[in-house]
């Protein structure tokens, strides 16, 4: 069995803040979430999942010789951020894949889907 | 090519095929092949090839593999391997064989690798051609082609692409990548888009037999006889598409008389076949285009509503609707073949420019069939090409 970490690719709007769907899209999504979460469950391949703030609530630990320094805000500035990510336990990438192709019907975002190494 | 080398070239999808899944690993699969090679190259001269060439290399590279994890053997993954592979028969059948020939493929051409890794990987493992030979076929420096494959194999083996045929559910979408694969070899093979060569005689000859392999791999999907019947018709045109002076002859002035005749008997044959068994595609209906083409002695007397009715089957895509604008032409004149052209967004394509210049000639429009042919020039850098080209520009007076 691998390890594979299926991320929620999130465009970001440059503003640091999560550009959300307003309410009436983002109930149903959610709900769609849940229950491919409860899906995976059954399934026995689901490790850990979550969805994360953002990237405007992050903070940065840079090292500077034997301290480290403090940066407020994300590591880059970019296009898409990571949103949240569940890693799933599956033979093989043909199985992440599909667990991943279900994802992407349920968010409606793209899905980077990587193995572990460790 | 040696006789050795085609040997070698001919065991080469098979061996790795049935040691892939023995040591549950292509790279040290590929190289203990490799090393079979590199013995029989030493001793076969002098004794001569055995009976079974595919047999004995599959079983030197094993006992080459074997060596190699005992000499290595020293983590518990690389024992699994070794107990795998001694408590595999030494007798391998020809339809396991053909499942891992089929697994082999699949994994070669899986679609989480990219387009261009798959046709180099499909040709390295299941062609048996050497990283030298694809480097020169689709003329990138061989070191970029090396790099290519072995991202590719790290790429199975880290993703852990699995090593299978695909699912009764999944298998048309998985063949569908296998098929264009190869189509894109002889697409490479008969257009190259850059280089002096007008036809490359060898990656034509790679496609034709990855395209025979698909057909006894998958005996009943039509598509795979419709791809080789593609691949057989557009290879009997070759010794008529390149003129004395290493020129580009173009379908509607090519010397028909000079196709290969063996070559139009068996795509025919196949299509034939394809119309039969009723499940139509798009590989088999650009089959029967050429198959139409063939059947016609002239451009002039090709059966032009036939090729549109044709066309019209095939996906709108604007290569397509090129294709079907110029047989337009030819049924309801150029004017009526410009009007279709000139809605194309396609505005790359040297071959456009191409086709309006040879309309815009027609309709006594020599300017801007000058100017056309000029389009199309600045568009290619295939000298073969380029050389059609002028001539025609050349010709407009």
């Amino acid at each position: 069995m691998t390890q594979y970490l299926l991320s929620v690719v999130t465009p970001s709007g440059g503003t640091g803040e999560h550009v959300q769907p307003p309410p009436e899209e983002l109930e149903p999504i959610m709900a769609r979430v849940a229950q491919l979460r409860s899906d995976m469950q059954e399934a026995g391949v689901w490790v850990f999942a979550g969805g994360l703030e953002a990237p405007s609530t992050a903070t940065v630990l840079r090292p500077s010789g034997d301290d480290v320094l403090l940066v407020d805000g994300p590591f880059a500035e970019g296009k898409e951020y990571l949103g949240g990510f569940t890693v799933v336990d599956v033979p093989d990438l043909d199985d992440a894949l599909d667990w991943g192709r279900r994802t992407v019907a349920a968010i409606g975002l793209p899905i980077e889907v990587r193995p572990f190494s460790w | 090519m040696s006789p050795l080398e085609e040997v070698f070239r001919e065991v080469h999808g098979r061996a790795v095929a049935v040691l892939t899944r023995q040591l549950g690993d292509l790279d040290l699969a590929e190289e203990a092949v490799a090393e079979a090679y590199a013995t029989a190259a030493a001793t076969w001269p002098e004794r001569g090839v055995p009976p079974s060439p595919a047999g004995w290399v599959i079983t030197t590279a094993r006992n080459r593999a074997v060596d190699r994890l005992r000499r290595e053997a020293v983590g518990t993954a690389k024992l699994a391997e070794l107990a795998r592979l001694t408590a595999e028969p030494e007798v391998v059948e020809v339809g396991a064989v053909r499942d891992d020939q089929l697994r082999l493929l699949f994994t070669c051409c899986h679609p989480a690798l990219a387009p261009e890794a798959r046709v180099a990987l499909t040709l390295r493992m299941v062609g048996g051609l050497t990283t030298a030979e694809i480097a020169r076929g689709f003329l990138v420096p061989e070191p970029t082609m090396a790099a290519r494959i072995t991202r590719a194999k790290h790429k199975i083996a880290r993703a852990r692409i699995p090593y299978r045929v695909p699912s009764e559910a999944d298998l048309p979408q998985r063949l569908a990548s296998a098929l264009a694969v190869v189509h894109l070899v002889g697409t490479e093979a008969h257009s190259p888009a850059t280089g002096d060569l007008g036809v490359r005689d060898d990656l034509t000859a790679d496609a034709v037999r990855l395209a025979r392999l698909l057909v006894e791999l998958v005996p009943g999907e039509p598509e795979c006889r419709g791809l080789l019947a593609l691949l057989l018709l557009t290879a009997s045109r070759r010794p008529a598409r390149v003129d004395d002076a290493g020129a580009l002859v173009p379908l509607d002035r090519q010397d028909r008389s000079r196709w290969d005749r063996a070559l139009v008997a068996e795509g025919q044959a196949l299509v034939r076949a394809c119309l039969r068994t009723g499940r139509p595609g798009p590989y088999q209906v650009q089959a029967a285009i050429a198959a139409v083409h063939a059947d016609a002695p002239t451009w002039a007397s090709t059966d032009w509503s036939q090729v549109v009715a044709l066309y019209d089957q095939l996906p709108p895509t604007p290569v397509v609707l090129l294709n079907r604008a110029v047989a337009v032409a030819e049924l309801d004149g150029p004017s009526v073949g410009l009007a279709l052209v000139d809605r194309l967004d396609l505005d790359a394509s040297p071959v456009l420019h191409a086709v309006r210049a040879g309309l815009l000639r027609r309709l006594d429009r020599v300017e801007d069939a000058r100017a056309a042919y000029d389009a199309a020039l600045a568009r290619t850098r295939n000298t073969a090409e380029q050389a059609d080209l002028r001539r025609r520009r050349a010709a407009l007076s």
